[in-house]
């Protein structure tokens, strides 16, 4: 390199700028990515399905005389926002941390003047803001079309409901995080965190409820019904029927289970990130 | 401006029953290049990878710059470049994106930034895919993007683990003028090498290594004195072929000489004795005997002498 001229001292940044810097280019390589383009495509599929079945069909619970603003979102938004989310912390959170060890991006980043912690949490933020991306692109075609049919009457509910997605990402990709940090292998990783939250945390949820007539108060997928639950008027409680109990998560219960979740397996995927060895 | 060091104390890394790195003890001080070498599974990248926080140390402590690298990684590796194996970048980013995001990390002045960034990659021979996406690029460019990273914050350490790894050989000879440029600028260098050529021609000192412990650190000279029977070999290159009993009779008879053989018709390869005074009156005696030298040059054969005598005894 040149030493004609004098070269200023460098001066290594804080922890948190250092946060912003990862967080910066993990999401533009994030938005770069064919996994971001993927659920690009899903988010857009969903929509225009449904764009399009509604608009043709023009069913009478969603669009109908009788139906309401809520009664749409509850279907448009409440049935799918969940499913958007998991699949958005399964593509940006599953292999986020594995796939510094097996594509071997970690030997450029972490022998590096900057704590692991701090590119935990900058690829942490990158995710949660290219999955917010995508919610926010469902939400936006969700809301033109109730505009659409209803006009510029979108219920409060639809905001709540949000709100509470956007938390359960958090506490997904806190999850799909600890998960990758676990493994060296991405392909593990993801396919673990895509089986747990799209088939395991439901099936352990319905056999909990069914066989031990037990709330399911620990399993994350059962807290994430607030998201669709705040959208139903009146919000569903817990019934019992010929024996069989139907158990309906409250907000606070909802919002306890998702904060602890995000607590824990963001807290212990950091640990497991701070231990695991680039060999 | 404070002398740049390594101090590595009673550093080891066990796997289970396997242990990679035994209590190394190796202190490296100003600047200059050294050498590390051992054979394969010595532990040379373990200990390379214990100096970066890539892996903690079972026990012992590594410092840099006075640094304890696992307590204040930050403040040790402040100014330290490293290669350690070839990393990856991330596939979407340019090298112009890939190197700001190392210069934003290691706080390089953002009025220098886009000078620093230009200069690493010229002087790795990357201009022109500056701003292509390093997924489509090859081993080789990979390499040469990640030797201008460490190069980015104008480092007073370099740690390189087989910097010339993976590159063709007119990359090999470009990653050997990088590190020579670099020693002449008050940096220490620490790297691993298979190639004995390599490090005799651009390190000053060699740290060997094997099964974990570390069986000698001294300058080039003094190890290759030690333990090659003081011994040196020089390569001869001739401007017209030379008679096979000349090289025989009147060369391999010269003082000092031990052997002379010939390496084909218009090449000569000399073992002798007796350090740079036997050296400089063998080349004056050649020239006397009016042969047609035109090259005459030290090989790295003292060196994988003594390579092999001290891997030998460690068998």
């Amino acid at each position: 390199m040149s030493d004609q001229e004098p070269k200023s001292a460098n001066i290594v940044p804080g922890s948190m700028a250092q946060v912003g810097v990862t967080m910066k280019y993990t999401f533009l390589d994030y938005l770069r990515s064919r996994r971001f383009l993927i659920l690009l495509t899903i988010a857009l599929i969903i929509s225009v399905l449904l764009t399009f079945l509604v608009a043709h069909y023009r069913p009478g619970s969603l669009v109908g005389s009788s139906a309401t603003p809520i009664d749409f979102y509850s279907i448009w938004w409440g049935m799918f926002a969940s499913f958007l989310v998991v699949l958005s912390g399964v593509f940006f959170g599953g292999d986020a941390i594995s796939g510094e060890f097996q594509n071997k991006t970690g030997y450029f980043t972490v022998p590096n003047p900057i704590r692991r912690s701090s590119i935990y949490v900058g690829k942490f933020f990158a995710s949660f803001i290219a999955s917010t991306v995508i919610l926010l692109i469902y939400l936006a075609i969700a809301v033109a079309n109730g505009l659409y049919y209803f006009g510029a009457s979108v219920p409060y509910q639809l905001g709540e409901s949000f709100l509470f997605a956007w938390f359960y990402l958090l506490a997904v990709l806190g999850f799909t995080f600890m998960l990758s940090s676990l493994f060296k292998t991405s392909a593990y990783s993801q396919l673990v965190s895509a089986v747990l939250l799209i088939i395991g945390f439901g099936i352990i949820q319905g056999v909990i409820e069914a066989l031990a007539n037990t709330e399911p108060w620990f399993i994350l997928s059962y807290g994430s019904g607030i998201i669709p639950n705040v959208l139903s008027v009146p919000y569903p409680t817990t019934t019992t029927r010929f024996g069989i109990t139907t158990f309906a998560v409250t907000i606070p219960e909802g919002l306890a289970i998702m904060g602890i979740y995000f607590i824990v397996t963001a807290a212990l995927g950091l640990l497991l990130f701070e231990r695991k060895e680039f060999n | 401006m404070v002398s740049p060091s390594i101090n590595i104390v009673d550093l080891s890394k066990s796997y289970g029953s396997f242990t990679a790195v035994s209590n190394l003890n190796l202190k490296i001080e100003g600047a200059k290049c050294v050498g590390f070498l051992g054979p394969n599974g010595a532990g040379k990248t373990t200990t390379l990878k214990m100096l970066t926080d890539l892996i903690k140390p079972s026990s012992g402590q590594a410092f840099i710059n006075g640094e304890n690298v696992h307590t204040h990684k930050k403040a040790a590796l402040a100014s330290v470049g490293t290669l350690i194996e070839t990393p990856e970048i991330y596939p979407s980013l340019t090298p112009r994106e890939a190197l700001t995001m190392i210069a934003e990390i290691r706080g390089v002045p953002r009025a220098e930034r886009r000078k620093r960034i230009e200069e690493a990659v010229a002087e790795v021979r990357m201009d022109d895919w500056m701003d292509k996406r390093v997924g489509k690029f090859s081993k080789g460019m990979k390499q040469r993007i990640d030797i201008a990273s460490s190069l980015l914050s104008d480092p007073t350490i370099l740690l390189l683990d087989e910097p010339s790894t993976g590159l063709d050989p007119r990359g090999m000879s470009e990653v050997r003028s990088i590190v020579k440029s670099l020693k002449e600028k008050n940096r220490l260098i620490f790297m691993s090498s298979h190639i004995l050529s390599e490090v005799a021609e651009v390190c000053d000192e060699v740290a060997m290594i094997d099964h974990g412990k570390l069986l000698v650190y001294d300058t080039l000279s003094n190890v290759t004195t030690r333990f090659s029977g003081d011994q040196d070999v020089v390569e001869v290159g001739l401007m017209r072929p030379i008679d096979a009993a000349v090289v025989s009779g009147s060369i391999a008879s010269l003082a000092g000489v031990v052997s002379a053989d010939r390496v084909d018709d218009r090449t000569l390869r000399i073992k002798f004795s007796g350090g740079l005074d036997v050296q400089g009156r063998i080349l004056s005696d050649l020239v006397g005997m009016r042969i047609g030298v035109v090259t005459y040059k030290t090989t790295g054969s003292a060196l994988e002498d003594t390579y092999l005598n001290l891997i030998k005894a460690t068998l």
